[in-house]
Order: C-alpha cells, then structure tokens, then sequence
C-alpha cells in the first residue's frame, strides 16, 4: 500500500468504524471489540502513511471537486504526520481506558458514546490530512459537531450549560472569524492550498494582514488562546476520556495545528515577519499563558485545573509558533506530542480517581498515593512533564522553544516561560505532595484501591511515552526539520 | 410535441387539473391526481433545464402568436433554475401531503384543498416562465389567491385571520405591480419582457418610467416579504397546514424574489434599475434589517413555525443583500441561496409537519424528549438547521461561502459582519430547538416515530442538503449562468 | 392650472386610490377593508381604461370613415384584472364569513382580543 492509497483510506477507517460500532450497538463486547480494531486499523494505516513520506514520496489525493479552485485534497507532510499519529495512537489507548471507564461506571448510552468518538477521529483525521484550509476547516466542523453528544452525555442541566458554552464559543469563532479569514485568503490569492512558504506574499501587505492574522488567532478557537478559551474548561463536564483523547489531544490540537499550519503554509515565516504588529500575537499567547497557569492555581476540581492547564500549555505551542523563528517551530511541534501524551496521562488519572474513589476535587486526594500507587505515580511523571523537567518530553520541546527565543532575542518570551514553569510547579507538585506525602484524614467510605485494569495499563502506558518522548527526541526533531525547508 | 409544447404543458397540465380534482370524490383519489400531476410537471421541468443548458434558451408562442403582440414563454438560465425550485418542491411534498392533510385539514375540504394546491403550483410555474408582465401578474394573482384559500384550511381560526391579512397585503402588493405595468405600458405600447427592455431605453429618463419602477419594485418587495413589508409572513407559515407552509415557504417567496430580479435587471436593466436609482443602498440597508430583525425576532419565538418563518424573513434578507451587490459573485450567491434555502426550509417545515402529526402541535413544548421519541424526524430537522446555521458539508454553507466571497470582493466589511452575526443567531435558535428536542424529558417517552410516507419526503430533502453541500456543481453551474444572464452576457 | 384640467383622468385615479388606501389602513371592520380594497383596485382599472383613450378616437370597432380609434388592448387587460378583483373580493369576504363563525366578530381588535386570551403564542 503506497502513501497515496493509505490517505484516503486514513478517513474511511473511523468513518466506516462508526457504522460498525452503531450496527453492533446491541452486543457490547463485539462493539468494543470493534471500536479496538477500527483504533488499531487506523494507526496502522497511518504509520503506511509515514512510510510513504520517510520513502520520499509524499502523497496528495484528490476526493473530489468542491469549490472552483478547491477541491477535497488530501495530502501527506511531516505535520500531519506528526498529528495523526499522536491523534490515533492516543486512540488505541483511550479506548482501551474508555471500556474500563464506561462499564466501570455503569453510563448510559454508550453505542452513542463510541460512535460519536469515532466520527471525531474522522474529524482530527480530516484536520491532520487537510491539504487546504477549505479541506481543514470542513473537518475542524466536523470535529466540533461530533463532539458536542459527548460533552453532553451526561443529559441533565449541568451537562446542557456546559454544551451551550462549548458549542456558542467554538460556532461562534470559527463562523464568525475563522471563515471570513479563509473566504478572504481565497478572495486574495485564489487559492487556499498549503504550500511550503505561504501563499499569502505578494497579494496583502499592511495593516490587512495583520487583521487577517488576528481573524485566524481567534477564528481557531479550538487553541483557546485568551478570550475565546471559555469552552475548554466548560468541556469539563464531559466523560474523563473524553477530555482526556479531545479535549487535551484531538480537539485542542487541531487548534494550534491549524494555527501552525496556517503560520507556515499560509502566511510563511518571511512573510509573517513583515506583517506589521505580529509581536501581538506574541502578547496574546504570553498573557493567556500566564493567566492560565494563575487560574489554575485557583481550582478545587481536578478537571477544571487541568483544563486551564491545557489552555496555558497550549499558548506554549501558539507562542513558539509566533515566535517565528525555526527552533521555535520545532519547539511548539515537539510540544505537540509531549503536551499530548503527558496531559492525557493526567486525565487518565483524574478518570482513574474517580471511578476507583468518585473523587473529584483536589483537596479529598490525600494520602491517595498509598491506595493507587501506579496511578499517582504516571501522574506525577506527566506532572514532571507538564513543568518542563527531564527526564520528560516536556523539558525537550522547552529546550527549543528557549532556544527559539534567542535567536530572536526575545526577552519577553524568556520571561513568560520562566514564569510560568514556576507557576506549573506551583500548582502540580502540592497534588503530587498531597498523594504521597499526607495521610489519609479518614478512611474512605468505599475501600478501594487501583482502577480497573484497562484503565491502569492505559495511564502507565502514556506515562511510559512521556519518558520515551524524552530519550527518541533526536529522530522526532530531524523528521520535523523538513517543515521549514522552504520550496524555491 | 413535448418537445415543441413543454413551456405551455407545464402551465397548463396543473390548470387543467385543478377543476378535475374538484370533481373528484373527497379521499385518497384527488390525492393521487395531485401527485401524478406534481410528477409530471417535475418531468418537464427537468426537460427544460436539459433544453436550456443544451441549446440555450426557449422561446414558446402562445396560441402561435407572434411576440410581441401574443403572449410569449420563455425559459433561459434564470428562470430555468426558478421552475425546476418549484417543480421539485412540489413533487416531494405532494406525496407528503397524503399523509398530512387528513390529519389537518377538514375531510370534505380534501378535493378542494388538492384544487388549490394545483393552481398555486399553475401560479408559480406560470410566473417563471411567462415573458408577458401581465400575463405575470395575471399568474402571480392566481397563485395568491390559491395561498390565500390553502392557508386558510389551517385547523386553527387564527389560519383564517392569517389568511386575510396576507389576502389584503397580497392584493396590494399585486396592485401595486399592476399600476406599474400600467405606467410601462403607456410610455412603450408593449407588454412583452424583451420588447419592453428595448423600448424602455428610448425613454428610460422619463417620471413616468421611474415611477413605475418604483411600484414595481414596493409592489415585489410586498410579495416577498421583505423587511418592513414582512408581517403577513410569520402569521400565514404559523397557522397553514404544514404541507403548505413547506411549500410556500420553499417556493412562494422564491418566486417573488425572480418576479424582483426579473424587472430590475431584464425589464429595466441593469444601468437604469442600479444606476439611477439608489436602489442598491436601499435594498442593502433593508436586507440587512431583515436579517438582524428577523433573526432576533425567530430567537424569541416559542412556536416552532413561527420560528423558522421569521428566519425566512431572515433568510430573504440574505438572497436581497446579495442582489443589491449587483456583481456577478453577488447574483451568483443570491440565485444560489434561492435554490439552497428551498431545500433548507422545505426539510425543516416537512420535518415539523411530522412532528404536527404525531404530536399534535409545534411549540416547544410539544417537541419535548423527540429526539427519543421521533429520533428520525429529529434527525432530519438538526440536518437541515445545520444547512440553515451554514455549516460545512451542508448546502448552506455553499450560500454563505458565495455571499461572504461576493461581499469580501465589494469590501463590504459591515455586510461580512452582518451575513455572519445572522449564522450565529441561526444558530441559537435552531440549538433552542435542539435542546428541548434532546434534553427535556417527554411526558410519554415511548417511541412514536412518524410513518414512513411522511419521513422519505422529509429525509429526501435533508439529504439533498447534503448532497448538494458536497457536490454543488450543478446548483453554482445553474447560478452562475443564471448571473450571467442577468448581467447581460451569453446564458 | 393646465396639468390640473388636462390629466384630471389620473387625479381622479389618485384620489380614489388613496381613499381606498386609508380605507384599507384605518378601518377595523374586516368588511369595511375589503370595501376598501375594491376601490384601490377600481382606480387602477379607472386609471388604466382612462389611457386607452386617444384625442378624437372612436370606440374601437372597425366602422366605415373612421380613422382614428381607442387603443382597446387596456380594455381587454383590465377585463382581466377586474375578474380578478371580483376574485380576491369574493375569497376576502368568504373569509370574513368563516372567520364571523368561527370569532362571532368581525372587528379586528375584538379579534385580537380573542386571540390573546386564547394565550399562548400570540402575535405581536
């Protein structure tokens, strides 16, 4: 199977597997059954799509003629890659942390659970592979939508306000900024492909463009930079996996993936320098990085910490972006993973916790450490990540985003970084404390110890990753080099 | 000889059929000749759309007389496009209404309602395709009075005041266009559409000439329901039965907004209509109006019709904006939303007509816990709200595409804004929807999804929303000739 | 003064359009509007036959010694525009019949009435 042929078959995996899952609604084994094989298809398929690329033969395929001068393409580069294969290995995982987590919870409705999950993965697939915005905005749509019956799944008013939030703000951005920014990108240059150093030169200049950069930065509300960040801890009301495989890898990711895309492919790096005011969008991510990292300092709810967590990891990633220098971009790509697999580790664990205890709020986790030791434990290595210490994956990408800084001589991102590792440390190591190092006040109502065991293996295995990100840096960042080679 | 009398066989199969159903037996029977007669005309509209992209456009003399001193038909890109909207609408909601009507209208009305509905399709096919201005208002009164008579079968009596408040605007507005076509017909001597466009020329700077235009134009203006002239509009899709609010909804207004496009731009021209008169501010300023009226006022709504029948007010708004841009983006993104909008409201009407079936009503509170209990029905409404909000994969958003791209082309910033602040408010009130449908808990949640004969019509049209969101070849292709003609070039 | 005498045909139309206009706005009896009403269109059909007429021309049929005559195509249009007056006439007032059976009025605002304490899902 050539890269070419693995492409299309990259979106009609999950698509085709939702079909399945719904069909076998009625027989849960066999729609687990089917949701692991269609999750495992899927990686696969992806990894042939790697082999491809690392092959020299990068894939492009048509689906269909859409708009005139914008078709339905697809294509294969090392972004994409990067993505989906983070987005659907992640997958594999989750779903076999979702089986424990759903049956050890006894939810309802959960045929419409899987099948919503699967048509998500469609959606980031649709995002990863997207060879023009057009192509990538239909799918970041359709990643929205599907998402919403999962926030929702709950039913009851809580889990409506929640949906509310997360559907207004995600509509209401992408409607309403990010789709005048395409249809003005394609009313500019007449096309919206994806090309190594931007499509944009030549054709706007000036104050235009940095309006334009603007309408992407918040248009592209799935990167939840500051205002428009309300739905991601508003998406706390979903099921732990939820958050955990969206709401800090698929969904979020797509965000600054769009916006790395859109700063490399669609504007380029030459260009964005000259756009005047582009140190604004530094600000920006500065500012809700840091004010993310205080807002989570503040949080009771373990979700909701963590949501602000991501919101402020993900200005890490919009940051370096914007950053614009190489070293930069590689540090907000390899941040991509190392964000991904540790964030979903930590939600993993805040999942682990609450079927285990029906835990929720940070202050009950003490002494927990002693009753679900491999749980804490994967908890504090992501946390370790999250911080930027090694030996994890969140002290490499770091590592370049500092040194992307200087290159620049960019004292103002020097500064944020310093003092929002400071604030993550603040607000992690207290839980890990709390877990190791108190004694439980009384003993729990439940006694209880690990997780179910799906469950466990799912959390030890993204814990393991983190490391892993850390020791095979060196061909990850070699293989993203190729992005900022720039075609003559 | 369909070859040859197609023009004239789609006009006059449903007039001729009209008495006959009256003859007919109260029952299915009248039903049936009605769905055969939806089909045939669907037939023959897909014919002439052949025809017209074939062999360019068709001529047709009525009678064999001569234009300009008979009565011409005439098919070209525009109004091909306008009848094959109508027919197909009428196709799938005749068979809907099988199903339907028994359950809303009263049982010795069936032949008379089966009547009417036939000279109202007469009307509206009759409006596209005539190249006469009397013979159109001729046609246009037919097709009002046969709304009037539908919308009145409405079960309740407010159908009936509905009825006569839009039966006063209507013959207005119809006036209105008749004094207009007076006052052309004093200075030109002529009735015919090309014949008027080159006679109107010689004495285009004439009181006259303008203040016929200006009559024409109100006197449209009223029948399609543009802001402030909307108010007959959210009372008559409330109370009518649900097949007619689809149909109506889906063509009624359509065929206003052509009978508009017809005489600025064929009739007085392009230069006369746009360049003398500031009409395109004027048209611009109240399109906008209506968007942002009647989508806040469709937010407000706890009736479920009347809901979507302020977002067609809406909606109008949106094909009127995209007509006073006078480009070929412009007219492009209006003729394109004419036909997307069909498809939109017919699917969300049809869709609240099988919720009217089994629950007996359409306000919120009777949508409670559908989406369990009718899950299909359901189904097919969030499919066309999302065609209506704009998003992608949907037909709406091959609108919204076209309009924002005409709009970002003038650099009509405020207009961008405005066409997408009315997607957001879409959006909230098709989610309102949503919630009560998904989050409220019925007072009897056992299963009672509609029946089948009523859920193919409904999904066939919510599934052309997507189809049509994919693959819009041939709708753009339809519109871009359609602007073509309308600015004058080669059809 | 000249423009006053020589088209007094069309001041004639104005004025009776806009009485039927004002009528049609003004009045709350539903009879009373179509009544109206008909006197809007009746000025459109005066308006129209008055522009028929031609300086010195005959009526319109072909005589022996005549050479000018009426144009009498608006005859003929208005023929058709007053069957479908009486049309509209006919439908409003059936209606008005209905809607007195059904109301036990037919004043607009006792109308209305009626419709608010039916309650919900009133109209603005």
């Amino acid at each position: 199977m050539t890269g070419a042929e693995a492409l299309p078959l990259a979106l009609a995996i999950p698509l085709l597997g939702s079909v399945l899952i719904a069909l076998l609604g009625r027989w849960p084994n066999l729609r687990e059954a089917a949701t692991l094989a269609t999750a495992g298809g899927l990686f696969l398929v992806v990894l042939q799509v790697l082999f491809g690329l690392l092959a020299g033969e990068p894939a492009e395929v048509e689906l269909m003629r859409f708009l005139p001068g914008v078709p339905l393409a697809l294509h294969s580069e090392p972004l994409s890659i990067l993505f989906a294969l983070v987005a659907s290995g992640l997958w594999i995982v989750t779903s076999v942390y979702a089986i424990g987590y759903m049956r050890g919870n006894n939810e309802k409705h959960q045929t419409r659970f899987y099948v919503c999950f699967a048509v998500a993965i469609f959606g980031a697939m649709g995002v990863a592979f997207a060879a023009n915005l057009l192509t990538l905005f239909l799918f970041y749509e359709v990643l929205t939508l599907s998402t919403y019956p999962l926030v929702t799944h709950k039913g009851d008013d809580n889990a409506r306000r929640g949906g509310r939030v997360y559907l207004g703000v995600l509509l209401a951005t992408s409607i309403g900024l990010l789709l005048p920014a395409v249809i003005w990108v394609y009313s500019e240059t007449g096309t919206l492909d994806f090309r190594p150093g931007g499509i944009l030169e030549g054709h706007m200049g000036g104050i235009a463009a940095t309006a334009l950069l603007m309408l992407f930065l918040f248009g592209v509300g799935k990167a939840a930079v500051m205002p428009v960040h309300r739905w991601l801890p508003a998406a706390m009301v979903a099921p732990t996996p939820v958050s955990a495989l969206l709401h800090a890898v698929a969904v979020v990711k797509a965000g600054v993936f769009t916006l790395t895309k859109v700063v490399l492919y669609i504007f380029g790096l030459d260009f964005l320098r000259e756009v005047p005011y582009e140190v604004v969008a530094v600000y920006l991510a500065g500012f809700t990085l840091v004010a993310g990292s205080v807002v989570a300092l503040y949080q009771t709810n373990i979700k909701r910490m963590l949501a602000y967590s991501t919101i402020s990891q993900l200005s890490y990633i919009v940051l370096a972006t914007m950053v614009l220098t190489p070293l930069a971009e590689i540090g907000a790509v390899v941040h991509i993973v190392a964000h991904a697999v540790a964030k979903i580790t930590l939600f993993f664990a805040a999942g682990a916790i609450y079927v285990a205890s029906k835990k929720t709020e940070i202050h009950q986790l003490d002494g927990i450490g002693y009753r679900m030791p491999v749980t804490m434990g994967a908890f504090a290595i992501a946390a370790l990540s999250m911080i930027g210490v090694p030996p994890t994956g969140g002290f490499v990408s770091k590592w370049y985003m500092i040194a992307g800084a200087f290159q620049h001589d960019y004292y103002f991102v020097l500064a944020v970084l310093a003092l929002s590792t400071a604030l993550n440390a603040g607000y992690f190591l207290p839980i890990v404390f709390r877990a190791f190092f108190r004694r439980e006040p009384e003993p729990p109502a439940r006694d209880h110890g690990e997780a179910p065991v799906t469950m466990v293996a799912a959390l030890a295995f993204t814990a393991l990753l983190t490391l892993l990100v850390f020791v095979f840096n060196g061909p990850l960042v070699t293989f993203e080099q190729v992005i900022l080679e720039v075609a003559p | 000889m369909i070859d040859q009398h197609f023009l004239a066989l789609l006009v006059v199969v449903p007039l001729l059929a009209s008495p006959l159903c009256l003859l007919l037996p109260n029952g299915r029977l009248p039903w049936l000749l009605a769905t055969a007669v939806a089909w045939v005309v669907f037939a023959l509209a897909v014919f002439g759309v052949f025809r017209v992209y074939g062999d360019g456009p068709v001529s047709y003399w009525m009678g064999g007389w001569q234009p300009p001193w008979g009565i011409e038909y005439r098919l070209d890109a525009l109004n091909a496009l306008v009848v094959l909207i109508v027919a197909a609408i009428g196709a799938v909601v005749v068979p809907f209404a099988g199903r339907s009507v028994p359950a809303e209208v009263d049982g010795a009305n069936i032949a008379g309602f089966y009547a009417a509905f036939l000279l109202a399709l007469c009307g509206l096919l009759g409006i596209a395709v005539t190249g006469d201005v009397f013979n159109l208002f001729v046609f246009l009164e037919i097709s009002s009075l046969a709304s009037y008579t539908l919308i009145s079968q409405g079960r309740n009596r407010r159908a009936l005041v509905s009825a006569y408040q839009y039966l006063i605007f209507g013959t207005i507005g119809a006036t209105f266009l008749l004094i207009g076509i007076g006052l052309l017909y004093a200075m030109t001597g002529t009735l015919n559409m090309a014949d008027l466009a080159r006679r109107l020329a010689e004495v285009e700077q004439t009181r006259t000439v303008f203040t016929g235009f200006a009559f024409i134009v109100v006197g449209a203006a009223i029948k399609l329901a543009l802001f402030p002239l909307h108010l007959w509009l959210p009372n008559a899709y409330t109370h009518a039965p649900s097949v007619v609010s689809a149909f109506l909804a889906a063509t009624a207004t359509k065929v206003a907004v052509y009978v508009l496009l017809r005489f600025t731009f064929t009739v007085f021209g392009l230069e006369f209509s746009f360049g003398a008169a500031p009409l395109s501010l004027i048209l611009a300023t109240l399109a906008v109006a209506a968007i942002l009226v009647g989508s806040v006022s469709a937010v407000t709504q706890n009736n479920v019709k009347r809901l979507l029948a302020y977002s067609s007010v809406a909606q109008i708004g949106y094909m009127v904006v995209a007509i006073a841009m006078v480009t070929a983006l412009g007219l492009t993104a209006a003729t394109l939303h004419l036909f997307n909008h069909a498809l939109m409201k017919g699917a969300l009407f049809l869709a609240l007509g099988c919720v009217v079936y089994r629950m007996g009503g359409a306000d919120m509170d009777s949508l409670r816990g559908l989406g369990r209990k009718m899950p299909l029905t359901m189904a097919a409404f969030v499919v066309a709200g999302l065609s209506l909000i704009g998003v992608p994969l949907t037909a709406g958003f091959i609108s919204k595409w076209y309009l924002v791209l005409a709009a970002i082309e003038l650099g009509w910033w405020p207009i961008v804004a405005v066409v997408l602040v009315g997607s957001l408010l879409a959006a909230i009130y098709i989610w309102r929807v949503v919630e009560v449908a998904y989050f409220r808990e019925a007072d009897d949640p056992a299963r009672s999804e509609a029946p089948w004969s009523l859920l193919a019509p409904t999904w066939l049209l919510a599934l052309a929303n997507i189809y049509f969101g994919l693959d819009a070849r041939l709708p753009v292709s339809l519109a871009e000739s359609a602007a073509s003609v309308m600015l004058g070039g080669a059809p | 003064m000249s423009l006053l005498f020589e088209h007094y045909n069309y001041w004639v139309a104005i004025f009776l359009m806009m009485t039927g206009f004002y009528t049609v706005i003004s009045r709350g009896n539903l009879v009373k509007q179509v009544v109206g009403l008909n006197i809007f269109q009746a000025s459109v059909f005066i308006f129209y036959i008055s522009l028929a007429y031609v300086d010195g021309g005959a009526t319109p049929i072909v005589k022996e010694g005549v050479e000018v005559y009426a144009n009498p195509l608006p005859h003929v249009l208005i023929l058709t525009a007053i069957v479908v007056g009486i049309a509209t006439t006919a439908l409003g007032l059936a209606l008005i019949v209905r809607i007195k059976e059904a109301y036990g009025t037919i004043e607009e605002d006792e109308i209305r009435e009626a419709d608010q304490r039916d309650g919900k899902d009133s109209d603005a």
